[in-house]
C-alpha cells in the first residue's frame, strides 16, 4: 500500500508547523523522516492518523484521496501508528490492551479474550516478538511495551505503520532489534514511516528519506549521504558531530565517594559497594545499559535516595546525609534523567522552571517576597544565552519540545555557581542540534575547572565526552577505563564481560 | 486586553454553568407547582405560567439576597438588609473555601475544613466568653486561638501524610467526626453550659470580644466579611507572590521535580494543611463572634462541606473563591425569603448549588450545550487533589 501526502499544513495560532509537506511512501519501503525536535515530524503524522485535522492538503492511500476524521478512519484505512509516548494502561494485560475500543463479549456479556490472545500469539511468533499476551504491561520492559502497541497496529490490519521516534526510549540493543523487526515487517509487505533524528538509524534501515526543517521539507536525500550530510540538511547550517575537546590537566578530587550502597524501600541493594573520585576539570563517564543501578548512583550524590550508606563528600565536605536542597546549595548542579517528571513542572511557565531550585534567593526573592518582573527579566537573558526557542518565557514548560525542555533544564543549572556537575542521560531523546550544543556546554564547564559526571547508556556520548569512563553492571561498577577505549570492549563491559587486558 | 481575555475565559464557564442551573431549577419549579401543572391542557398558557412561576421564585430569591424593596421605607438603606446577610452568610465561607482551595493548589484535598471550622468556633467561643480583655485586644486574642486550635488540627493530618503516607481525604473525613462529636461532648461540660439552660448551648461571648457591625445595628454585617476579603487577598499573595507559594504550587503541580529542585515536600505538605486549618478556625470564629455569639451543637453547620463545591467552582482560585461563596451566601439568605413569598421549598437552593456543581464538574456538558470550542477547562482541579 502507498500512502501520498499533497500540500498538507497545519498551524498552531501563529505557528506554522507543517508548511506544505509533500510525502510519498511506496510500497514495502521503510521511509524514513528525519528532523530536529519541533520540526513539525509529530503533528505530520498526527494528521495522517486523524489526531489533527489539517488546514489544507490531500492525503492519498493508493492513489485515492481518502478523508480521515479519526484514529478510527485511519485504522479502516489501513494505517497504524506507534506513538512517541506509549498509549497502554499499564495494570491491563497486553490482550487487553490490545483489544482495547474493540472488545467482543460472548453471549453472557463476558469479555471475551481468546481469539485477541489467538492472534497476538500469532503474530508474535511471526515476527518473534516474543510478547505473552497474558503479561502485565506495567511489569515489561520499554522494548517490549513497544512491541505491544506495533502488535495492536498489525492486528488491525495495518499497511502503513508509522512510528514515532521508536528508538528515543530504547537501549541499544532493543534499538538494535527494532531495526531488525522492521527490516522483517517491510519485507513482508508493509509500509514503515519511520520517525527519528537519529543519523545511524537511519542510515542502517531506511530506505527513502525524507528531511523535515521548521515545517518544511528540505530534501530528500540519498540513503548513502554521510552523516554529516543528514545533520547539516536537518539543522540547517553546518554541524560538527565529532566533539572538539582540548586536553586538560584535572586538577584535585571534587567529588569523592566511598563504599556507596543504595537500597530500595524493599531493602533490595542496587548500587553495590560503589568507590570512584571525580576530579576538578574532569568529565568521568558512568557508562552502562539501562537500569544497572546508575540512575539510583546519581540520585543518591544529590540526597534524593533514602536508604543509602558509605560516604559522599563534595570538596571536602560529607554530603552524604545532606537534604537535597543542601547538596544543591553545596554546589552541584543536577541534571535528572526523566526531565519531563523530575526536571520540570510543565504547567509552571518557562521562566517559573528556569528558577525552580532558585526561587527563594535573590535576585528572584527578598526574603519571601518575590518579584515577578525579575524572575521574567532574567528568563529572557538565560533563554538568549541557552538558545531557547519559544514564543514566550510566560507559557508554560509543556509548550516546548524536547531539546528546549533539556536547555531550559540546563539553563537553570548551570547558571548556579557550582563545582560539580551531575547529568543523567543528558541528550536522551533530543535532536543532533541540540545534542551538539548540550555537549559543548558540558565540555565548556569541564574546561571552566567543575567536575563533571555523566551518566549515559549511548556508547557515543560516553566515548565522546568522557576523559575517564566507569562502567557499571548489576549496581557495581566493575571497571574503570580510559576514554581511549573501543567500543566493542565497552559493550562487551557493559554486558558484564571483562575482555582481555581491562580489567582494573 | 490579555488581562481581559483571561478574565472572560474564568468566569465564563462557572457564569454559564450558573444559567445552566437557573435555568434546569426553574423547570422544576413549574413542574412542581400545582397552579402550573393546572394548566397543561394549553401549551401557551403553561410556558406562560412556568415563566411566571420561576420569575416569582427568582424573584423572591433576589428580594432575599441582594434587596428588599418592602423593607426600604421609611430607611431606605434598610432595603439592603438581604445583602447583609448574604454578606454574613458568605464570610465564613469565602474562609472555608480559601483553605480547600489553598490545599488544591498544593495538590491536596482537604475535606477536614469542616472540623477545623468547629476548631476555630470552640477556640473564639471559649476566649470569647471565658476571659475578660479590653476591646480590641479580645477580639484579636479570641481570633488567634480559633486558628492556633485549627491549624494544629490542620497541621496534624498534614504532619500524618508527611510521615506516614496517611491519606489526607481518609484522614480529614475521621476526623470531621471527632471534631463534631468532640464539640457534642464539650457542650455537656460545666463550663460550657450556660446558666438556666439545658440544651448544648455554650455562654454567649462577651461584647468586647464580638466583631462590630459595618452598617449600623439593624444589619447584622460584620468585620467578618472584611477579614474574609483580606484573607483572600492575602492567599492570592501567598500563592502568586512569594516564595512559599512558589513551593506549594510546585509540589502541587509536580511532587517528583519540586523535590528534585530542593523542595521538602514533606514540610509543604505540613505547612499547607496547617495554614489551611487556621483559614477554616478562622471561618469559625467569624462565625461565631460576628453572627452566632454563642456556640452551639451545629455551629460547624455545613460550611466546611460547601466550602469543597465553593472552592471549586471558584476553581481553586482566591478571587474566583470569593465570588462563589458571595453566591452561596446569596443563595443561602435568598432560599429563606423564597420559601416564606412563594411556594418553592429551599430545599431548591440544594438543587440549585447541586446543578452549578455539576455543569462545573462537566464541562463538556456546557461546552455542548452553548455550543463553545475554545473555551479553557480548569477540570485539572479535582483530580489534582487525589494524586497527592
Ligand atoms: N497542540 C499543539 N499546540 C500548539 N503548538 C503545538 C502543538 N503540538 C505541537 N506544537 C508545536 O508545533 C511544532 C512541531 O511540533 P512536533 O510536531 O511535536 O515536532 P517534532 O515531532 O518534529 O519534534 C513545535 O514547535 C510544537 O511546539
Ligand atoms: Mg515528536
Amino acid at each position: 500500500m502507498s500512502l501520498e501526502l499533497r500540500a498538507v499544513t497545519k498551524s498552531f495560532g501563529a505557528l506554522i508547523a507543517n508548511d506544505h509537506i509533500d510525502l510519498k511512501v511506496g510500497d514495502g519501503e521503510i521511509h524514513a523522516i528525519l528532523g530536529e525536535n519541533g520540526a513539525g515530524k509529530s503533528t505530520l503524522m498526527n494528521v495522517v492518523y486523524g489526531l489533527l485535522q489539517p488546514d489544507a492538503g490531500e492525503i492519498l492511500v493508493d492513489g485515492e484521496e481518502i478523508k480521515i476524521s479519526g484514529p478510527a478512519d485511519a485504522l479502516a484505512a489501513g494505517i497504524g501508528m506507534v506513538h512517541q509516548h506509549f498509549m497502554l494502561i499499564p495494570v491491563f494485560t497486553v490482550a487487553e490492551n490490545i483489544v482495547l475500543g474493540h472488545e467482543k463479549t460472548n453471549k453472557f456479556g463476558i469479555l471475551e479474550l481468546s481469539k485477541a490472545k489467538e492472534e497476538i500469539r500469532r503474530v508474535s511468533a511471526e515476527f518473534n516478538f516474543d510478547v505473552d499476551p497474558d503479561s502485565l504491561v506495567e511489569t515489561l520492559p520499554v522494548g517490549i511495551q513497544q512491541r505491544v502497541e506495533i502488535i495492536r497496529a498489525l492486528i488491525y490490519d495495518a499497511k502503513v505503520l508509522i512510528l514515532d521516534e521508536p528508538t528515543a526510549v530504547l537501549t541499544p540493543q532493543e534499538t538494535d532489534e527494532l531495526l531488525r523487526n522492521m527490516k522483517i515487517l517491510r519485507d513482508k509487505g508493509t509500509s514503515i514511516v519511520f520517525i527519528t533524528h537519529k543519523l545511524r538509524e537511519v542510515q542502517e534501515a531506511a530506505d527513502k528519506i525524507t528531511v523535515i526543517r521548521r515545517g518544511k521539507v528540505v530534501g530528500n536525500p540519498l540513503v548513502t549521504a554521510s552523516q554529516e550530510e543528514l545533520a547539516s540538511l536537518m539543522v540547517g547550517r553546518p554541524v560538527a558531530l565529532d566533539v572538539y575537546k582540548k586536553a586538560i590537566t584535572p586538577g584535585p578530587v571534587a567529588l569523592s565517594v566511598k563504599n556507596l550502597n543504595v537500597h530500595d524501600i524493599t531493602g533490595r541493594r542496587l548500587v553495590k559497594n560503589v568507590t570512584f573520585d571525580v576530579h576538578e576539570g574532569e568529565i568521568l563517564a558512568v557508562a552502562g545499559v539501562q537500569g544497572n543501578g546508575q540512575s539510583e548512583l546519581a540520585k543518591a550524590i544529590v540526597g534524593l535516595e533514602e536508604f543509602i550508606d558509605g560516604s559522599i563528600v563534595l570538596d571536602g565536605k560529607d554530603i552524604t546525609t545532606w537534604s537535597v536542597h543542601d547538596t544543591l546549595y553545596s554546589g552541584i548542579a543536577y541534571v535528572p534523567e526523566d526531565r519531563e517528571h523530575d526536571g520540570l513542572i510543565s504547567s509552571f511557565s518557562i521562566a517559573e522552571n528556569l528558577i525552580l531550585d532558585t526561587f527563594d534567593t535573590p535576585p528572584y526573592a527578598k526574603g519571601p517576597v518575590m518579584s515577578p518582573t525579575i524572575v521574567a527579566r532574567e528568563a529572557e537573558v538565560r533563554v538568549k544565552e541557552f538558545d531557547v526557542r519559544l514564543q514566550s518565557v510566560q507559557d508554560s514548560a509543556a509548550s516546548l519540545s524536547g531539546g528546549n525542555k533539556q536547555k531550559v533544564v540546563l539553563a537553570r543549572e548551570l547558571s548556579r555557581p557550582v563545582k560539580l556537575v551531575v547529568a543523567s542521560q543528558p541528550t536522551r531523546g533530543l535532536d543532533v542540534g541540540s545534542i551538539e550544543f548540550v555537549h559543548q556546554r558540558i565540555i565548556s564547564e569541564r574546561d571552566s575547572g567543575k567536575a563533571v559526571l555523566i551518566f549515559s547508556t549511548e556508547l557515543d556520548e560516553v566515548t565522546d565526552l568522557a576523559d575517564r569512563i566507569a562502567v557499571m553492571y548489576r549496581g557495581e561498577i566493575i571497571a574503570m577505563v580510559a576514554a581511549t577505549t573501543s567500543r566493542e570492549d565497552l559493550g562487551l563491559l557493559m554486558a558484564g564481560v571483562h575482555p582481555e587486558g581491562t580489567r582494573s | 486586553m490579555k488581562f481581559f481575555r483571561k478574565a472572560v475565559s474564568t468566569i465564563a464557564l462557572p457564569g454559564l454553568a450558573f444559567l445552566s442551573a437557573l435555568f434546569v431549577s426553574g423547570l422544576l419549579i413549574a413542574f412542581s407547582d400545582p397552579k402550573v401543572l393546572k394548566l397543561a391542557h394549553s401549551p401557551f398558557k403553561f410556558i406562560g405560567g412556568a415563566f411566571a412561576a420561576a420569575g416569582k421564585a427568582y424573584l423572591a430569591l433576589f428580594e432575599g439576597a441582594i434587596f428588599d424593596p418592602n423593607l426600604a421605607h421609611p430607611n431606605f438603606f434598610d432595603g439592603f438588609y438581604p445583602l447583609s446577610e448574604t454578606l454574613v452568610a458568605a464570610s465564613p465561607l469565602i474562609l472555608t473555601g480559601l483553605s480547600v482551595a489553598l490545599a488544591f493548589r498544593a495538590g491536596l484535598f482537604n475535606i477536614g475544613a469542616q472540623g477545623q471550622f468547629i476548631f476555630g468556633a470552640i477556640g473564639a467561643s471559649v476566649v470569647g466568653f471565658k476571659t475578660t480583655m479590653p476591646v480590641g485586644i479580645h477580639v484579636i486574642a479570641a481570633i488567634v486561638t480559633a486558628m492556633v486550635f485549627a491549624g494544629l488540627w490542620g497541621g496534624f493530618v498534614g504532619l500524618l501524610k508527611a510521615k506516614t503516607g496517611a491519606h489526607e481525604v481518609i484522614v480529614t473525613i475521621m476526623l470531621n467526626y471527632v471534631a463534631s462529636y468532640f464539640l457534642l461532648w464539650l457542650l455537656s461540660t460545666t463550663p460550657f453550659l450556660r446558666k438556666g439552660r439545658q440544651d448544648p448551648i455554650a455562654p454567649p461571648v462577651k461584647e468586647s470580644a464580638r466583631l462590630p457591625h459595618l452598617a449600623g445595628p439593624n444589619l447584622r454585617v460584620n468585620l467578618g466579611i472584611i477579614i474574609a476579603l483580606a484573607a483572600a487577598a492575602g492567599v492570592w499573595w501567598l500563592l502568586n507572590r512569594s516564595t512559599w507559594g512558589f513551593r506549594f504550587r510546585a509540589v502541587g503541580a509536580n511532587a517528583a521535580a519540586a523535590r528534585t529542585a530542593g523542595i521538602s515536600v514533606p514540610l509543604v505538605t505540613t505547612l499547607v494543611m496547617a495554614i489551611a486549618g487556621a483559614l477554616a478556625g478562622l471561618g469559625g470564629a467569624v462565625q461565631i463572634l460576628g453572627s452566632e455569639y454563642a456556640l452551639t451543637a451545629g455551629a460547624g453547620g455545613t460550611f466546611g462541606f460547601d466550602a469543597i463545591t465553593v472552592a471549586l467552582l471558584g476553581r481553586a482560585n482566591p478571587i474566583g473563591t470569593v465570588f462563589a461563596a458571595l453566591l452561596f451566601g446569596g443563595l443561602r439568605a435568598g432560599g429563606l425569603t423564597m420559601q416564606a413569598n412563594t411556594d418553592t421549598p429551599i430545599d431548591l437552593i440544594l438543587v440549585i448549588q447541586a446543578l452549578v456543581v455539576l455543569f462545573i464538574a462537566a464541562p463538556a456538558l456546557v461546552k455542548a450545550v452553548f455550543r463553545i470550542k475554545q473555551l479553557k477547562v480548569g477540570s485539572g482541579v479535582v483530580s489534582k487533589g487525589w494524586n497527592g
